[in-house]
């Protein structure tokens, strides 16, 4: 009796032992824990008007053309801005997946810039995680307005040229929610000193709310440091929709500035948002894969 | 004494069923899977799928890391793991099942793999077709089944629908060694 008990007993256990042969949990037990890098924390490379973290691919080609309107409050005259435009029309390349150079041309005040990115550090869950994507971003920028002849001093190649340093610090929170900062430098070689210095700092604060898998609504605001006291600027606030498809990103976007460098938006914003001084535009962008991966 | 032998027997018993269980993992994985579409075929390929296959049981199990899906363009990886798969929330495919028909032997077999199949979240029970060699120790096992996206509840925006295949190819090539 005792020992047929024992007997159910064992061969129970060992149908449950049979039972626990799960492959599937074996299979976790093999697997290392791995690294997962966080990607698409953005969907462009831009947040609304200034720079997000992404970078291009190793290959990629990015085409951006980025228009802004006039004013709203122009009124009907204008066609609430839809009359006047504003273009920066640019080219980016992914030299690898971390570095990304580019070039525009924007029609506010003639600017032409170039760019490189690198990205410094990737977001990652798993073993060793990583909170943020670090982005550092530089460009330079020559501004060609006004002519030499219209200009109100021997004005030389020098004095239109400015520079922009900046850390793009962003995280992904959820698929849903990233959130990004960007200390900021702009060096303008010859300023107006009674209006502004020559070093500005600002920093800016942004992200995205995904609402569906193609849309997302983000916002954008760059805050200024040491700002004199004539100083005629505001601070630049934006907000966005992005809608993707394919190989194409749309951002729709309201802002209260019309430039697209980032000496122009974060420095020389000309509408007081509240004021209803509002540019409505977008940036499309189109990439093209250039050399096929592998 | 006789109730010695019934409990030697059944813990012999015991014991042997957990020794006949010869497991065999992954040297080598390849998954793809293959869209046809009108605008554009799209072709994708992982080599970092896990497996088990038991001979003894003919269960398998395997599970491929979504993430690890590489494409010939880098924006069809973006799209596929941020829109389509949504790699994020569900980063694994797994499949838990058993070859019907499979006996241990030297050489090539048919044999169908039978079993749950889970992508995005979304278990299915599948069927498909393939063959098992067995080469000394080295088992080579291959599938090919077709998938339909909306079993598995992945969406394709309307306007891309033209770039995306409603039913996927996938194709399977696992070459095991004993564990």
């Amino acid at each position: 009796m005792k020992i047929s008990l024992i007997f159910s007993i064992l061969l129970v256990g060992c149908m449950f032992a049979k039972a626990q042969d799960d492959l599937l949990g074996d299979l976790e037990k093999l697997e290392p824990p791995s690294k997962q890098l966080t990607t698409s924390t953005f969907k462009g490379t831009r947040l609304v008007n200034g720079q997000s973290v992404e970078t291009k691919h190793k290959g990629e080609l990015e085409f951006i053309f980025a228009h802004r309107f006039g004013r709203i409050n122009d009124g009907i005259y204008e066609l609430f801005g839809l009359d006047q435009a504003y273009v920066r029309i640019g080219l980016e390349y992914g030299i690898t997946d971390k570095l990304g150079i580019g070039i525009g041309r924007n029609s506010v005040d003639k600017t032409m810039d170039g760019f490189l990115r690198y990205k410094v550090l990737q977001q990652s869950s798993g073993s060793k995680a990583m909170p943020f994507t670090i982005t550092a971003f530089g460009n330079m920028a020559i501004r060609n307005s006004p002519r030499k002849e219209d200009a109100t001093f021997d004005i030389t190649l020098v004095d239109r040229i400015s520079y922009t340093g900046q850390l793009l610090i962003a995280r992904k929170f959820s698929p849903k929610l990233s959130l990004q900062l960007m200390p900021t430098i702009v060096h303008k070689n010859t300023v107006d000193q009674t209006i502004e210095n020559n070093d500005q700092f600002a920093l800016g604060a942004g992200g995205r709310i995904k609402v569906s898998k193609s849309v997302a609504l983000t916002s954008e605001y760059y805050y200024r440091f040491d700002v004199p006291d004539t100083n005629p600027y505001y601070n630049s606030l934006g907000f966005g929709v992005d809608i993707e498809t394919g190989g194409h990103v749309f951002q729709l976007v309201i802002s209260n500035t019309r430039g697209l460098t980032e000496r122009a938006f974060i420095t020389e914003t000309t509408g007081d948002f509240f004021a209803g001084d509002l540019h409505l535009g977008f940036n499309v962008t189109r990439t093209f894969q250039i050399k096929k991966n592998k | 004494m006789k109730n010695f032998k019934l409990l030697f027997v059944s813990s012999l018993l015991c014991f042997s069923l957990g020794a006949a269980a010869q497991k065999f993992t992954l040297e080598k994985s390849i998954v793809k899977f293959y869209s046809a579409a009108t605008i554009e075929n799209i072709e994708a390929t992982n080599t970092k799928a896990v497996s088990i296959f038991n001979a003894a049981t003919a269960e398998v199990a395997f599970v491929i890391p979504i993430k690890e899906f590489e494409f010939e363009k880098q924006l069809m990886k973006e799209h596929f793991n941020e829109k389509y798969l949504e790699s994020e929330k569900y980063p694994k495919a797994t499949f838990q099942g058993k070859f019907s028909d499979f006996v241990v032997k030297e050489g090539e077999q048919r044999a169908v793999a039978q079993g749950k199949l889970t992508i995005h979240g979304v278990t299915k029970e599948i069927e498909a077709p393939g063959t098992i060699s067995m080469t000394g120790n080295i088992v080579t096992a291959q599938a090919k089944f077709k998938i339909k996206l909306e079993d598995y509840k992945i969406k394709i925006p309307q306007l891309l629908w033209q770039n995306i295949a409603e039913e996927v190819e996938v194709t399977v090539e696992f070459i095991y060694k004993p564990q």
